[in-house]
């Protein structure tokens, strides 16, 4: 490759704006390409017009309408884009502000997830499960330790057990805060969002107190969690218990029977059943097209088959379905988080194995088992045995799968995840047709995509 | 002779009612500020200070001002210049115009003089009105096409739709009042809201056209682009509609445009509904014979600028509670519910108004 900028002259300049391709090599019909002297190793130039390369896109895409002759405008939704919480984009087509065709595109905020967790110990994995879903972060936690524990073959403590429910719950509650919360400010109801940030902001600081990080809190570990809560943690989370309900019912009271809300969200994007599972769905869009899957009672984990709740179903899985079903379920785990409460047992947050969990300071310090043990875990790490296991739990949005391998050595040979929020946002190009262009924000917002879990 | 006080007087009534229009301005972006904090459980502006003195956070509006001079006045390559330049200027002016025919108080006597309190009485009055928030949509359409973006321009189309559709039912839910009160001069429809309706309500447009009064209310707000009809805005749909390439103090001039809408919108509310300057119960004659000439004149005022800012919290109150409609759904409500209600409205109007 030569670079040789600095002797050209300007008749030595290629005479077109030299552009990157932007389809990946793939020539539109009735474009040639050819090298321009020194660009012409750097980079080469489709010659066309940009309606003819449009068109292309179009005849690839498999639209059935000329964009030419229809006269669609074409509208980039993203990635930076009020309603695009995250960073996705949406090429639409629109024919005045109906979406002819939509094409997504993901990937804004890929980040190599998987790759750099092959590079890490397996405990250090924690801080980028932290990012999957940043908003309820320790449901990710919560899912990759037990997959671990699956593979190391160990159950954690019933301590250990019950705080990850009763954090996971509370993380559940802030997820479909944000979510209802930004879908109804994408509709123009910006008090709502703020009734339930509120919410919001007082379980972050009870995470705070408990993992010294509001958001990112990295507080699972294999084998348990980072530390035992503090003292007066139960008093805390009580207080919650009392609080949230009168956010959940403000917004109840002010938009649930809303006119102009029940007219944006009836029967737009409804599912049925059938389509939903066939598009993997999972999570509250799946409960809103009326599949009572919740993997918290199909496979249950952690208890939560002993304690009394219900899954909440839609019938028809359109927007306001979803809304439903988001509000009852944060009802739901407030009864979990109570159950939780009332049975939280004394004892260790830790299991009681050197080689998993690390041994206390005390025996550190003043015992050559302990130090061993220390210096052996934190230079080589958790030794997981070779395997491979599937394990899934419900996140925040829906059904949240690790696929691990393992060659028995210190890091993971592969880490899979399966992000909900992957599958729920499949068939958005499809289902957007025939969509007006306010529903795409309203859609959008009732899915809850999460960029962070969606690119990984 | 020119009668060179009366112009005099003339000019300063219309630099009186221009200034107080303009600065309601800034306050009412503080209180919409405050406002939907004090709806939305949050503090609001309330830091920014002069020496300490915050009042209330009534500095705030001052700082955005300087703000809003200071930023760099920013054309984009891609627009049409002239035109973008244009746009805020055209929104702004029949924004600013429309004060004219509202009258806020009696006519005051001083030394033989008569002053009607109001800049222009003219013989259009609502007429003027209908004409001028008509040219509204000029403003936004050049803004969104001259902006040559297709956020811009989809706010543009969808804000021409709106304003026509809306304007037609805003105009006929009126055409009731005009009837019952047999004038088109806003200080005609005032002067006959003074009256006793049965010895005990007073005859406010309110009382004897409610329907057409919550027409015109959901027109009006329809016609000042505020939720829950802000779809040419729809910030959350198209970044922020016809003004998304515009910053500086010709984003601020959009801004105050879309709040001297507001201001005109709740003062024709209060004028042509709820009684204009009159006082409820109180004789404008009687109470200029108990209390003097003078002080009259400032409950008057008093009494009108309670009721618009009644109203103009009412703005911002719907504003913080309410969704934004769907496009279509606008469209239906508009030509489907409104426009037949106000019709029928204007119809049973007439069969009443024949018989008695």
């Amino acid at each position: 490759m030569v670079f040789k900028d600095a002797a050209l002259t300007p008749e030595e300049l290629p005479k077109t704006t030299p552009v990157p391709d932007p389809h990946g090599g793939r020539l539109p019909t009735g474009v040639s390409l050819e090298p321009l002297g020194v660009h012409g190793e750097l980079t080469s130039v489709a010659r066309g017009t940009a309606l003819e390369v449009e068109r292309h896109i179009v005849e690839e895409e498999g639209l059935s309408v000329d964009p030419l002759s229809e006269d669609l405008m074409v509208v980039n939704i993203g990635p930076s884009h009020p309603a695009m919480h995250g960073t996705f984009r949406l090429k639409c087509w629109l024919d005045g502000e109906t979406i002819v065709k939509a094409i997504p595109e993901i990937g804004y905020l890929h980040r190599c997830f998987e790759k750099m967790a092959e590079l890490h110990p397996w405990q250090e994995i924690f801080p980028y499960t932290d990012r999957l879903n940043y908003m309820s972060s320790f449901l990710n936690n919560v899912g990759y330790a037990m997959a671990v524990e699956k593979l190391l073959g160990i159950e954690i403590p019933k301590r250990a057990q019950r705080i990850r429910v009763i954090l996971g719950e509370l993380s559940r509650i802030m997820d479909h805060f944000v979510c209802v919360g930004t879908n109804l400010v994408d509709l123009g109801a910006l008090t709502n969002f703020w009734y339930l940030f509120r919410g919001r902001e007082e379980i972050y600081s009870l995470m705070e107190h408990v993992s010294g990080a509001r958001m990112m809190v990295a507080y699972g570990r294999i084998g348990g969690l980072m530390r035992d809560v503090h003292a007066g943690f139960e008093e805390e989370a009580r207080a919650l218990l009392k609080s949230l309900p009168r956010y959940i019912d403000d917004v109840d009271r002010l938009i649930t029977d809303n006119r102009i809300f029940i007219d944006r969200a009836r029967g737009v994007h409804a599912i049925s059943p059938e389509d939903a599972i066939d598009w993997g769905w999972t999570g509250p869009c799946l409960r809103a097209a009326g599949v009572a899957y919740d993997v918290r009672k199909a496979h249950p984990y952690y208890d939560y088959d002993k304690f009394e709740w219900q899954v909440p179903v839609g019938t028809t899985g359109d927007v306001y379905d979803r809304y439903l079903v988001r509000m009852e379920e944060m009802r739901q785990s407030l009864s979990i988080v109570e159950q939780a409460l009332d049975d939280l047992p004394d004892g260790p947050v830790n299991v009681d194995d050197w080689t998993i969990a690390p041994p206390p300071k005390d025996a550190v310090y003043n015992t050559i088992e302990g130090m061993v043990a220390h210096f052996k875990l934190t230079f080589e790490g958790v030794q997981v045995p070779a395997g491979e296991v599937y394990s899934y739990t419900e996140g925040g949005n829906g059904e949240l799968g690790f696929y691990i391998v393992s060659e028995g050595a210190g890091l993971p040979y592969r880490i899979h995840c399966r992000a909900p929020c992957f599958a729920i946002y499949q068939n958005i190009g499809q289902s957007l047709e025939g969509c007006m262009l306010s529903d795409i924000v309203a859609i959008v917002g009732s899915l809850n995509v999460i960029a962070g879990e969606l690119d990984r | 002779m020119t009668d060179w006080t009366g112009i005099g007087i003339s000019l300063l009534k219309a630099f009186l009612v221009f200034f107080g229009v303009v600065n309601v301005v800034p306050i009412l972006v503080w209180a919409e500020r405050r406002g939907s904090a004090f709806i939305q459980h949050r503090l609001g502006p309330n830091r920014v200070n002069i020496a300490g003195i915050t009042l209330f956070g009534l500095v705030q509006p001052l700082a955005d001002v300087v703000k809003f001079i200071w930023k760099e006045d920013y054309v984009p390559s891609h627009a049409n210049r002239a035109f973008y330049v244009l746009a805020p200027v055209m929104l702004l002016i029949p924004a600013a115009m429309t004060f004219a025919v509202i009258p806020f108080a009696d006519d005051l006597v001083i030394a033989g003089r008569t002053i009607k309190m109001q800049v222009a009485d003219l013989n259009v009055g609502i007429l003027y009105v209908f004409a001028l928030t008509s040219l509204a949509v000029y403003g936004i359409v050049l803004a969104g096409w001259s902006s040559n973006n297709k956020y811009s321009l989809l706010g543009a189309i969808r804000s021409s739709a709106q304003m026509i559709s809306y304007e037609l039912a805003l105009g006929l839910s009126v055409v009731g009042i005009l009837m019952i009160y047999a004038s088109v001069q806003l200080d005609d429809i005032v002067r006959g809201q003074g009256e006793l309706l049965f010895g005990i309500l007073p005859k406010w447009g309110v009382v004897t056209q409610p329907v057409a009064f919550f027409l015109f209310l959901a027109a009006i707000f329809a016609e000042s682009n505020r939720l829950p009809f802000d779809l040419p805005e729809a910030e959350n749909e198209l970044v922020v509609g016809y003004h998304t390439e515009y910053s500086a103090m010709k984003f601020a001039i959009f801004f105050m445009a879309e709040y001297m809408a507001m201001v005109t919108g709740a003062m024709l509310i209060v004028t042509l509904f709820f009684g204009g300057w009159q006082i409820p119960w109180v004789e404008s004659a009687e109470l200029k014979a108990t209390v003097g000439e003078i002080p009259a004149f400032l409950l008057q005022l008093g009494a009108f600028s309670a009721k618009v800012l009644f109203f103009l919290w009412l703005f911002i109150w719907v504003r913080w509670t309410l969704p934004r409609f769907r496009y279509d759904q606008l469209m239906r409500l508009g030509w489907k519910a409104i426009l037949p209600l106000a019709l029928a409205n204007l119809f049973v109007t007439g069969i009443v108004l024949y018989f008695t």
